[in-house]
C-alpha cells in the first residue's frame, strides 16, 4: 500500500473469488462454452443461500472468540415448517408466513444467547443443545412430510428481471448493506470492538451483552429467511433441508477472511467462498468423479485454501 | 498462621473443590438417570441389564477421550465422527482377511492425523476449519472403500464385545480402565502437566525446552489412536462397516468433554469427567425410551438433559468462585 511495500498484496478474502473463477473456467473448458452461463447462474442462486446463512454466522463469529451458532440448520428447517404451515400454499398468506419465519429466527437467536449467558455455557454447546430442541419442534410440526410452498414464493425464488436473477442480486445488496453497517454504524463498530476485547469494549461503555444478543438474533433471522426462501426454491420444507449448511456456514465465513478469533469480519469474502463451494461441487460433478472422490477433493481443497491464504495480522 | 499463609491454603482448596464439583455433577446426573431406569424397570439392575444399557457407550467413551486430547491443546476436532466411520469400513473390509494391510492402513490414518495436528500448529490455522476439511477426507476415503454399508467384523472382535468378564460388565470395565489410564497420564503424571501446559500456555512450555511440534504430533497421534479404538469397538458391536455410522460422535464427544468439566480455553480437561460425560450422554437416550418419551420429542429431550446437567455446573461454579 505505502511506498515501502511496492509489491502487490493479495488480500486473503480474494482467494475464494480467484479459486472460484479458476473452477468456473475449468468446468467451462470441460463441457463447452455454452454451459458457462448456466453454471454461473446456478452457482449464484445456490451461493445466495450460503451467503445469507453465512452473513448471520459471520456476525456471531465476529462478536468474540468462541462464539458460533450450531443451531443454524435446525432454525432453517423450523422456520420453513412454521411458515409453510401458516401459508398453507395460499399466496395471500405469504406476508404473514414470512413474518412468522423471521420471528422464529429472532426468538431462536435470543434463546441461544440466553443459554450462553444465563447458564454460562460455551456457545458451541448451548447452540447444539437448542438445535436438538428445535429439531424436535420441527418433527412435531410436520413429521416426515414435505410441506409445499405457495406458488408466489416458488415464483419469486427463480424470478428473473431482464435475464438477471433477482434473489442473488438482493443478497448482494444485503452484503453491501452489511459492509456499510460494519464499517460505519454504531452497531457494527460496537460488534467488532466487543469481538476484539470484551473488557476494553465494556470499559469504553459498549453494552457487550446487548451487542452479542443482537448478533445472535440477526444470525437466527438470517437462517430463518434462508429456510423460507430455500423451501420456495427447492419445492418445499424438508426435515434435513438445513443439514449441509451447518458446516458450510462456518466454512464460508472462515474461508471468506473472517477471523475465528473474532473482532474482524469480511462480508464480501463470504461471496467468494460461497461461489468457490458451489462451483467446486459443479466442477467435480462435471468431471464425473464418484461421490467418495468428490468428498475427498472437497476436504483437500478446503485445507489447501486456508493453508495458502495469508492471514490478517494479529490473528 | 499468617494471613498470607491462610489465604494460600484457602486458595489451594478452592480449585480442588471446583474440580470435585465438576466431576461430581455428571456423576450425580448419571446416578439419577440410573435410579429412574431401575425404578421403572427393576429387572435392568443386573449384570445383563448394565451390559445392555452401556454397550454403545464404549465407542463414545473412546471418541470422547480422543476429542478431549484435542480440546486440551486448545483446538477442536470436527472430524472425529467421520474418522470413526472410516475405521469401521477398514475394519469390516480388511481386518479378518488381510490383517497386515489393515494394520498398515491404521498406521497411515494415525500418521495423517498427527500430520494435520502439526499443520494446524505450524501454519497457525484455525483447527475448526482444518478438521472440517479432514472430515470430508475421511468420509470420502471411506465411501471409496465401501460405497454402501457392508463387510463384516472379524469374529474375535464381535466375540470380545459380547464377552462377559468376571465381577463387572465389559462396558463398566472398559470405562474404569480408560478413565484410570487417562487420569494417570493426563491429570497425575508429569508428562500430563506438560501436555496440558501446551494447551494453556504454549510459550511457557516451549521456553522450558519442550518441542511443541513434538507434543502436538504425539497428542494428535494419540487422539487418532483413541478414535481408532472407538471405530474398532463400534465395528465389534454393529458387525459391519458404514461410512455414515457415527457423524453424531463429533458433537456428542465435544459435549461429553464439556460435560466432564473440560473447557475450550485449552489445558483444562478431565479424563474421568470425559468418560462419565460419555456414559451420561449415551444413557440419556435409553432413559428417554424407558420414560416412554415419544420418538419425535426424544432428541429435544436430549437437548434439555444437556441443559439441566450443565446448568448445575453454572450454579455451583458461581458458589465456588
Amino acid at each position: 500500500m505505502s511506498l515501502a511495500h511496492p509489491r502487490v498484496v493479495i488480500a486473503p478474502w480474494t482467494y475464494g473469488f480467484i479459486v472460484a473463477l479458476a473452477m468456473w473456467i475449468a468446468t467451462t473448458v470441460y463441457s463447452g462454452l455454452g454451459s458457462a452461463g448456466s453454471t454461473l447462474s446456478a452457482a449464484l442462486a445456490f451461493g445466495a443461500f450460503s451467503v445469507t446463512v453465512g452473513t448471520g454466522q459471520m456476525l456471531v463469529i465476529a462478536s468474540g472468540p468462541g462464539n458460533i451458532d450450531l443451531s443454524v440448520p435446525s432454525v432453517m428447517a423450523l422456520a420453513a415448517y412454521v411458515s409453510m404451515t401458516i401459508m398453507h400454499e395460499s399466496n395471500s398468506m405469504t406476508a404473514p408466513g414470512l413474518l412468522a419465519a423471521l420471528a422464529v429466527g429472532a426468538v431462536a437467536g435470543a434463546l441461544n444467547f440466553l443459554a450462553i449467558t444465563a447458564l454460562r455455557l460455551p456457545p458451541i454447546i448451548a447452540t447444539l443443545a437448542w438445535s436438538f430442541v428445535f429439531q424436535s419442534f420441527t418433527f412435531n410440526f410436520g413429521g416426515e412430510a414435505t410441506l409445499k410452498p405457495p406458488e408466489i414464493l416458488s415464483w419469486f425464488a427463480v424470478w428473473r428481471v431482464g435475464g438477471v436473477q433477482a434473489m442473488p442480486v438482493a443478497v448482494m445488496i444485503l452484503t453491501l448493506v452489511m459492509m456499510i453497517v460494519l464499517r460505519r454504524s454504531v452497531f457494527g463498530r460496537q460488534l467488532l470492538a466487543a469481538g476484539q476485547s470484551e473488557r476494553a469494549a465494556d470499559l469504553a461503555g459498549v453494552e457487550v451483552g446487548r451487542v452479542r444478543l443482537t448478533a445472535y438474533m440477526l444470525c437466527g433471522t438470517a437462517a430463518a429467511l434462508t429456510g423460507f426462501l430455500l423451501s420456495g426454491f427447492t419445492g418445499g420444507a424438508a426435515l434435513n433441508m438445513g443439514d449441509t449448511y451447518l458446516m458450510e456456514s462456518i466454512a464460508v465465513v472462515v474461508l471468506g477472511g473472517t477471523s475465528v478469533a473474532g473482532g474482524q469480519a469480511n462480508p464480501l469474502g463470504i461471496w467468494g467462498a460461497a461461489l468457490f463451494f458451489n462451483l467446486m461441487a459443479t466442477m467435480l460433478n462435471t468431471f464425473h468423479f464418484e461421490a467418495g472422490v468428490r468428498f475427498l477433493l472437497t476436504g483437500v481443497l478446503i485445507i489447501l485454501i486456508v493453508a495458502i491464504a495469508p492471514r490478517a495480522r494479529g490473528s | 498462621m499468617t494471613e498470607a499463609a491462610m489465604h494460600r491454603r484457602v486458595a489451594s482448596r478452592v480449585p480442588r473443590l471446583r474440580d470435585a464439583v465438576q466431576v461430581g455433577l455428571p456423576v450425580a446426573a448419571l446416578a439419577i438417570m440410573l435410579a429412574i431406569i431401575f425404578w421403572i424397570r427393576p429387572a435392568a439392575f443386573s449384570f445383563f441389564g448394565f451390559t445392555l444399557l452401556f454397550r454403545f457407550a464404549i465407542p463414545l467413551v473412546f471418541a470422547s477421550l480422543s476429542q478431549m486430547l484435542v480440546i486440551m491443546l486448545g483446538d477442536i476436532d470436527l472430524s472425529n465422527g467421520s474418522f470413526v466411520g472410516l475405521t469401521t469400513c477398514v475394519t469390516a473390509l480388511y481386518l479378518e482377511n488381510a490383517p497386515a494391510e489393515a494394520t498398515l492402513i491404521y498406521v497411515v490414518m494415525i500418521v495423517a492425523y498427527a500430520a494435520f495436528g502439526v499443520l494446524i500448529y505450524v501454519q497457525r490455522l484455525p483447527s475448526i476449519i482444518v478438521t472440517l476439511g479432514m472430515s470430508f477426507i475421511w468420509l470420502g476415503a471411506s465411501i471409496i472403500l465401501l460405497p454402501s454399508p457392508g463387510g463384516s467384523a472379524p469374529d474375535w472382535l464381535s466375540e470380545f464385545m459380547s464377552w462377559r468378564p468376571p465381577c463387572l460388565p465389559l462396558p463398566i470395565w472398559i470405562a474404569i480402565l480408560a478413565a484410570g489410564v487417562g487420569h494417570f497420564f493426563i491429570t497425575r503424571s508429569s508428562y500430563g502437566a506438560v501436555l496440558r501446559g501446551a494447551g494453556a500456555n504454549a510459550r511457557a512450555v516451549e521456553r522450558a525446552g519442550w518441542s511443541l511440534i513434538g507434543i502436538r504430533a504425539a497428542t494428535y497421534a494419540a487422539a487418532g489412536l483413541l478414535a481408532l479404538l472407538a471405530g474398532l469397538t463400534l465395528t465389534g458391536l454393529t458387525t459391519s462397516g458404514d461410512p455414515n455410522v457415527a457423524p453424531a460422535y463429533t458433537l456428542l464427544s465435544v459435549g461429553a468433554v464439556i460435560l466432564g468439566g473440560g473447557s475450550f480455553t485449552g489445558g483444562m480437561v478431565s479424563p474421568v469427567g470425559a468418560v462419565i460425560g460419555a456414559l451420561t450422554l449415551s444413557l440419556a437416550g435409553s432413559l428417554l425410551s424407558f420414560l416412554q418419551v415419544p420418538p419425535t420429542w426424544q432428541i429435544g429431550a436430549q437437548g434439555v438433559i444437556l441443559f439441566l446437567v450443565l446448568a448445575g455446573r453454572a450454579l455451583t461454579a458461581e458458589r465456588t468462585q
